[in-house]
Parts: structure tokens; sequence; C-alpha cells
């Protein structure tokens, strides 16, 4: 336990020591604001939720998650520094967990950032603040869903773009699965149960579902199944190419 | 406390490291030798517990490092090649997050950190990034964070690659400082390393191991071992290569421009015979030098399986 506070500190101290940290948050809010209030339409629907905030989260992850993530392995690959971490007394699971829980903490806080759009809500209206909260929660675990993806392929590659380009292009699969543009590729010829399996495996639904307001049991395991799926290929990934 | 026994390890095609076996006690300082490539890394990253060995064991402390990884890592201190640190953070945050991962917290971390610090001479620049460092100061770093828990075993590979004269004087004399209680393995391609600090020496070829050795054992290989030189004018050298020949105990004697060279045959000295020859003929020499032998020889001869010459070329050739 000990060990592994001690890689999260690291970790997570990293993406302050260097402009990233800073660079991110400061795209990630200044995409939401614009996302929310443009495309969104934020004042001319009239409605006093944060409904058009969180609807572009999906999508916003798709472009910013793989780049907190990137870094995790690919660039202890690149600078040798996996060597040392992995002959510390730490396991390779460990490892994972803590570079995992670091980066999720990190969006964690850059979400929490966005406070002001749930002060100004409040301040327009009454909007129903246990959605506000359950939607919160649901970005969240799917943040937590698109890292765990992106911590897989940084630790396929020691190039950060190419750990960057893959992890957005299985993200994008796992965004747009519930979409119309998907399932209508299906639609007609594939059968139902297998239309209804994809619509179910897309983070856009279960995080639709989360985000209604009521905690959906089944989008719960979804997230952490997809997590636990994709760090567990991590840690494999780890121990099969550290010795590059 | 380091026992390696039959070791191998293979990346596709290319077999790395070859049956490799030997060991080292406490108190030793083994140096681990090769050219570039030889498979002195791999092994070390073997016995580290960062690479599974494909056959073979490794023991740290008589703990086999694949069966018990962690609690190896824990008693081991190892410097990967070229000193890898988080180049974003300064010498004394990276040694503190060393600490932490090893255990240390409150006032024990700060002394475990103080004194690696102390122990490496990196009192100026322990608050600067450690990208800003020269690569004297990287290593040095590299070297602070294995020495942080005071190890038992310590392995590092190529210490002193890179550094200046100075800075490879004060490397190795560090090493020699803590070798009585510990037990030190280093690689290295430089042989004026192995005299300087190890009492024994390994090499290493294709993945095996080509000989073993204290220093002198293995200079004792090279084909100049015992070998006499003597400087002269040419004249002189003229008239004293047949009688050298002739010599009891003189085995092939080479004439150059300014020097010859007398090889013994093999379990002779011939130094104080041709000393007193030369005095008793009242010869004309500017010199008369003993050859140790060079481990240089020996390192070409047994890393390119060069045939060696001479009586001692038999020897090695035999091994």
């Amino acid at each position: 336990m000990g060990v592994m506070l001690a890689v999260f500190r690291r970790e997570f101290v990293t993406y302050f020591v260097t402009p990233l940290a800073y660079v991110f948050i400061v795209i990630f809010l200044a995409l939401a604001g614009t996302l929310t209030f443009f495309l969104g339409a934020f004042f001319d629907r009239g409605q006093a939720d944060l409904q058009p905030f969180f609807s572009f989260h999906p999508w916003l992850y798709l472009l910013l998650v793989p780049a907190i993530a990137m870094r995790l392995w690919s660039e202890e690959r690149k600078i040798g520094t996996i060597e040392l971490l992995l002959t510390l007394p730490v396991s390779t699971t460990q490892a994972v967990l803590a570079k995992f829980l670091a980066a999720w903490a990190f969006t964690a806080i850059a979400l929490a950032l966005t406070f002001p759009l749930w002060l100004t809500v409040n301040y327009l209206g009454t909007p129903d603040n246990g959605v506000i909260l359950a939607s919160y929660i649901g970005s969240l675990i799917m943040a937590g869903a698109y890292l765990a993806v992106g911590a897989c392929f940084s630790a396929l590659t020691s190039n950060q773009v190419i750990a960057f380009v893959l992890a957005a292009l299985v993200c994008l699969i796992f965004a747009v699965g519930g979409t119309p543009i998907v399932l209508e590729f299906f639609t007609g010829w594939a059968p139902a149960g297998v239309i209804d399996t994809i619509a179910s495996l897309s983070f856009m639904s279960n995080f639709r579902a989360i985000a209604r307001g009521v905690i959906d049991v089944s989008a719960l395991v979804y997230f952490a199944s997809v997590i636990a799926f994709f760090l567990f290929a991590n840690v494999i990934l780890v121990d099969l190419y550290k010795a590059r | 406390m380091i026992e390696i026994d039959r070791l191998c390890k293979r990346f596709g095609p290319i077999v790395a490291v070859d049956d490799v076996s030997f060991s080292v006690a406490r108190g030793e300082v083994l140096g681990f030798l090769g050219p570039n490539g030889a498979g002195k890394s791999t092994a070390m990253k073997i016995v580290a517990g960062f690479l599974a060995p494909d056959s073979g064991r490794a023991l740290v402390c008589g703990l086999d490092v694949t069966e018990h990884g962690i609690e190896v890592k824990r008693r081991l201190g190892y410097m990967p090649e070229g000193a890898p640190s988080y180049n974003e953070m300064t010498p004394v945050t990276f040694l503190g997050f060393i600490a932490s991962v090893r255990g240390f917290s409150g006032i024990e971390k700060h002394r475990a950190v103080d004194r690696a610090a102390d122990m490496t001479r990196l009192g100026e620049v322990l608050n600067q990034p450690i990208e800003t460092l020269s690569r004297g100061y990287k290593r040095r770093v590299g070297l602070a964070q294995a020495l942080l828990h005071d190890p038992e075993v310590l392995i590092l590979d190529e210490p002193t690659d890179g550094l200046d004269p100075n800075q490879k004087h004060e490397m190795r004399t560090l090493i020699r400082d803590m070798a009585p209680d510990k037990a030190i393995l280093i690689s290295t391609h430089l042989l004026e390393e192995v005299g300087a600090v190890c009492s024994r020496a390994v090499i290493i070829a294709r993945g095996r191991v080509v000989a073993d050795g204290t220093p002198a054992e293995l200079e004792a290989r090279s084909p100049n071992h015992n070998a006499v030189f003597v400087y002269a004018p040419p004249q002189t050298l003229r008239t004293l290569a047949p009688i050298l020949r002739e010599l009891d105990g003189v085995g092939e004697v080479e004439v150059g421009d300014d020097s010859l060279c007398a090889r013994p045959r093999e379990g002779c000295e011939v130094y104080d015979k041709i000393q007193v020859l030369v005095r008793q003929r009242n010869m004309l020499v500017s010199e008369v030098r003993l050859e140790r032998g060079q481990l240089d020889d020996v390192f070409r001869a047994v890393t390119t399986g060069e045939a060696l010459t001479g009586n001692a070329g038999a020897k090695a050739a035999e091994d």
C-alpha cells in the first residue's frame, strides 16, 4: 500500500511539475465551455440543467484523455526508467494501478474545475442537483474507462504519438458503438440481439444511463469491467514489452 | 550472495545469454566483462529481476529471483545501464521517492536520502532538476538511488561509462570502499577497470562465459605473460637474439627494430637469467623489462576466438 502511494504521488506530482497539467486543464475547460455554450446552445434551451455540458464529454475525452494517458508507460520505456521502476520492490500490478489512479485523480481535478458551470445553472434556475452529481460521477467513471484504454496502449510502444493515436482509435470505437451511425450499419441484416449488444457496449449509451440521474448498476458494472479488462491487459503488456 | 546457475535467455532467434554460471560472494567485486552486445546487461537484468530467464536460475541472498521477486528487489541495489532517472525531478525528490518505495518514512527517510547523497557527493546539486545535471552527476544520482537502502548486493551496469578520468577515479574509489561488506557485480568493457576495482573478472562473449578468474590469473593467459623485452641498438639485438634462443627456458624470440621479445616456455621464468646474461656479456642495453601480460590481449583473444601465440596461448586454447 505504501509502495503504491509512493508511485501514485510521484506520478501525480509529475503532471504539475511539467506544463502538461496546466495546458491540459486550460484546454479542457476552454473546450468544455465552448461546446456547452455554442454547440450545446446552453442559453437558448432555456432549461436549468447541465445536459448540454455532459453530452459532449464522450467526445471531449476522446481527444484529451489519451493525451494524459499516453505518457504513462511510453515515457518510462523511452527513457529507460521502466527498468528502474520495475526493479524497485514494486509489482507490475501495483505500478499499473498506481499510475492509472494518479492519472484518474488528475482528470478528476480537471473535471472538478468545471464547477463554475454548476454555479451558473444554480444561479440561473433551480436544476436537479442530484442529476448533476450523478452526471459528474458518471463522467468521471467514463473518463476512467478512456484512461484504462490509453494506459494499456501506452504500454505497447515507446512512442507517445503512436500510443495516443491507437488509444484514440479504440476509444472512438467504444464511444460511437451506440450511435446511430454504427447501429444503422448493422440494422437490416444483423439480428436484433447483436445490435443490442453493440449498443450496450458503447461508452455513450452507458454514460447516458448514469447521467439520467439514476445510478444504473449495469452501466457501473460495464465501466468497471472495461477498466479492469484494460488494466489487466496493461499489466500483461508491460511485462511482455518491457525489454523492448 | 549472488549465484547464477546455467542461465539462458533468448530474444527470438538471438541467444543473449547462453548457459552462464558464476557466483559472487560477500566482499567480492566481480567485473563482468565483454564486448558490447555480449549479453552482460541481459544477465544483469535477470539478476535484478527485470527480465525472467528462459531456463536456469539466479539466486540473490539464497532467494530465487523469479519466485521471490519482490523480496530480492528489497535486498538488492541496481543501477541500470545509463543510470536512468526521472528527469523532471530533483535529486532530493527523486531519492525521496525511491526511499518511500523502499519503505522509509519520516526521519529515517531523510537519513537514508542524506546518507546516499553524501556518499555520492551530490551536495551542491540536490535541488536542481536532474535533466540539467552533467552526465557525471546523473550517474551519481543513479548510484545514490542504488545505495539508498544500504543493500547487501549491488549490481551496477557500466557505472563509469562516459565519465571523465576524475569521475571514474571517484566512482572506483567509492566502489572499493563499499566492497568489504557487500557483494558487488559491475559490468564494463573497460579493462583498466578490472585491475582498478575488481577482485575477480568474468569475461563473456556471445552470451557465453569464456574466462573466469582474478585479474592476475587472466593476465597470465596473455601470450606475452612473463615475456622479457630487451631494448637496445639493432646490432646488439642481432647478437643477442641467437644467444637467447639457446638459453634454457626461452621459447620463442622475436626481434623488432629497437627491441626484442623473448617468450618463456610454459612455467619458466627467464627474466633473471636474461638480466644476468646481459650483464655478464657487458652488452649495451637501455632496458630489460618483464611483461606481466596485457588484459587487452586476453580479452581480444577470448572474445574473438583469435588464436593465441606462444605457450600461454596454447594453455588458453585448451581452456
